[in-house]
């Protein structure tokens, strides 16, 4: 055994979006083992929304993450449904499905461009985040915001969406689709993002189900689960869409699982939208009798699992909450180990970790400052400009 | 096997261990077993039946502590939730860690939220609590008590 040497990664870390500490030790340039310790982000949201009542918990429950801003509240609201029999209508299924998905599609792409950032090329980076703006306005178009969304209630949905809105948030998708397939051809090409990422970190099939991991970690790996063809919700059952599955289980496989599952995405969200039937979108629940309710839907990760208790009153008494991170981590025990210090970082992005979901964290900023636009902080950079060219006497 | 051959093979295999046995909708079931069968039957449940594990969650009904452990058959789309009750006072479970490395986390945080002990576990450290957190409080039991005077309260609704 040669001379081992600990590398501290975290608790915060210019690489790191969110604290989590991981500690790496090595021997030379392999990892020989790994610890992840998370916990700082803990705010305790599962007994917060026990004080809440069932239409509060939604909001509570959306600001759990700011990427996951629709999952967790899609999961929530079928969990509340699924303690005493009752149907959502038809209108709201799909406009949950098509926000569900606009989410998933921004989620992706902006894991894609993290990834491209991790690899140290910043063009993937400024490429893809520059595409997830157009499907944040396609968002915007749909609901009136480009993140927490604020659309699920229990029963339905809050708010409809406007006939006239459906022309321009489909050719919006329509107007992207092609940069989105000259995008992927381009990263499924590039040598340098197969040089970094084929064969590394490579999570096998029966780790991937001993480990219960989700979503596109365990898809890349040949484990064809996904909530959305296995418990059909929302009207997954009814549009034409394709399961994306690969086999090789490295970080390759879940960059190309992620960026197909876009397309699936936009295909999902452009039937919805043609096809979206007149009706109701809520069903009025006026109360929660006494039972269990579980829902789980298939979130941007993998499957997001919300357990509720009623005792018939207006609040939960037990709301669990457990995000598919919270699952897809550990496997960082299967992937890292034998792998060198340099290929860590990307591995350990590899499932897209959300610590806030993990955690059940709320960050909010709003001390009341001004909030300024794109004109603005123009406006704002052409004084700055100004100001030194001045000084300098340039001018 | 159907849904129909998997519940009964199930209520005939274990059935001096299993309590009480909800048939809640085509989707849901939800089992009550002894927590001493919980090792034989989820290993049943997941290796023989290919079930996948969700979570699982701990609740404190204020008579028992009790856990459910959420299990999903993707091929025939039913979720098993098998249900354990625990004495409040000193509740002890059978670790599922050692065999299903799912199982490792969530037992390490229905451990320190709801003081629960897990025989067994390979790896029980704090998950989510600070490190301040004094030990033997437990933040989801019912009779919680806030215990730091710093903490910014829940000012309600």
């Amino acid at each position: 055994m040669g001379k081992r040497t600990v590398v501290p990664i975290g608790p915060f870390h210019p690489l790191q979006e969110e604290p989590e500490f991981f500690t790496l030790t090595v021997e030379g340039e392999r990892v020989v083992d790994i610890d992840v310790r998370i916990g700082y982000n803990h705010r305790g949201i599962e007994k917060l929304s026990e004080r809440k009542n069932f239409d509060q918990s939604t909001f509570v429950i959306e600001r759990i993450c700011g990427i996951c801003s629709t999952s967790h509240p899609f999961a929530y609201t079928r969990a509340v449904e699924d303690v005493f029999p009752m149907e959502v209508p038809e209108r709201a299924k799909y406009i949950r499905t098509i926000i569900a998905e606009g989410e998933r599609i921004h989620s992706h792409l902006l894991w894609a461009g993290l990834a491209g950032h991790f690899l140290g090329y910043n063009t993937v980076f400024m490429w893809v985040w520059k595409l997830r703006e157009e499907i944040l306005d396609v968002m915007e178009i749909l609901s009136g915001n480009r993140n927490n969304y604020a659309m699920f209630k229990p029963g339905g949905v809050r708010r409809d969406i406007q006939e006239e809105d459906i022309g321009p948030a489909l050719a919006k998708i329509e107007s992207i689709l092609p940069t989105m397939d000259m995008l992927i051809a381009a990263i499924k090409d590039d040598p340098v993002i197969h040089a970094r990422t084929k064969g590394v970190g490579v999570l096998s099939e029966e780790a991937a189900i001993n480990f219960s991991a989700l979503g596109p970690t365990s898809r890349a790996s040949g484990v064809s689960r996904d909530v959305r063809v296995d418990s059909p919700y929302g009207v997954y059952d009814r549009v034409d869409w394709d399961m994306i599955v690969t086999e090789n289980g490295d970080v390759y496989d879940k960059v190309v699982v992620r960026m197909l599952e876009t397309i699936e995405s936009a295909r999902i969200m452009v039937q919805c939208l043609s096809n979206l039937p007149p009706g109701e979108i809520d069903a009025n629940i006026e109360s929660v009798p006494p039972g269990d309710g579980i829902g789980h839907i298939e979130a941007p990760r993998g499957e997001t699992f919300h357990f509720v208790r009623s005792d018939g009153t207006n609040r939960p008494v037990r709301h669990k909450v457990r995000a598919p991170t919270f699952m897809n981590l550990p496997t960082f025990k299967s992937t890292v180990v034998g792998e060198t210090v340099s290929d860590a970082t990307i591995i350990l992005a590899a499932i897209d970790p959300c610590y806030c979901c993990t955690e059940r964290v709320a960050v909010r900023d709003d001390k009341g400052k001004k909030i300024y636009s794109g004109t603005d902080l123009v406006e704002l950079s052409r004084k700055k400009t100004e100001r030194i060219m001045s000084r300098m006497g340039i001018r | 096997m159907n849904r129909e051959e998997i519940l009964q093979d199930l209520r005939s295999r274990f059935a001096g261990d299993i309590l009480d046995f909800q048939d809640k909708s085509p989707k849901r079931v939800f089992v009550e077993i002894r927590p001493e069968a919980l090792k034989q039957v989820a290993r049943h449940v997941f290796f023989d039946l290919k079930a996948r594990f969700n979570i699982a969650s701990g609740i404190d009904t204020r008579r028992a502590i009790e856990i459910l452990y959420h299990f999903t058959i993707e091929d025939i789309n039913l979720m098993i939730n098998l249900r354990v009750k625990l004495d409040r006072d000193h509740p002890v479970i059978e670790s599922l860690a050692p065999w299903i490395e799912a199982t490792n986390w969530i037992e390490r945080e229905i451990s320190e939220l709801l003081g629960v002990e897990f025989k067994g576990h390979p790896d029980m450290r704090r998950l989510l609590l600070a490190d301040n957190w004094p030990e033997g409080v437990y933040p989801l039991r019912q009779d919680y008590e806030e215990w730091d005077e710093t903490a910014i309260r829940d000012r309600g609704v």
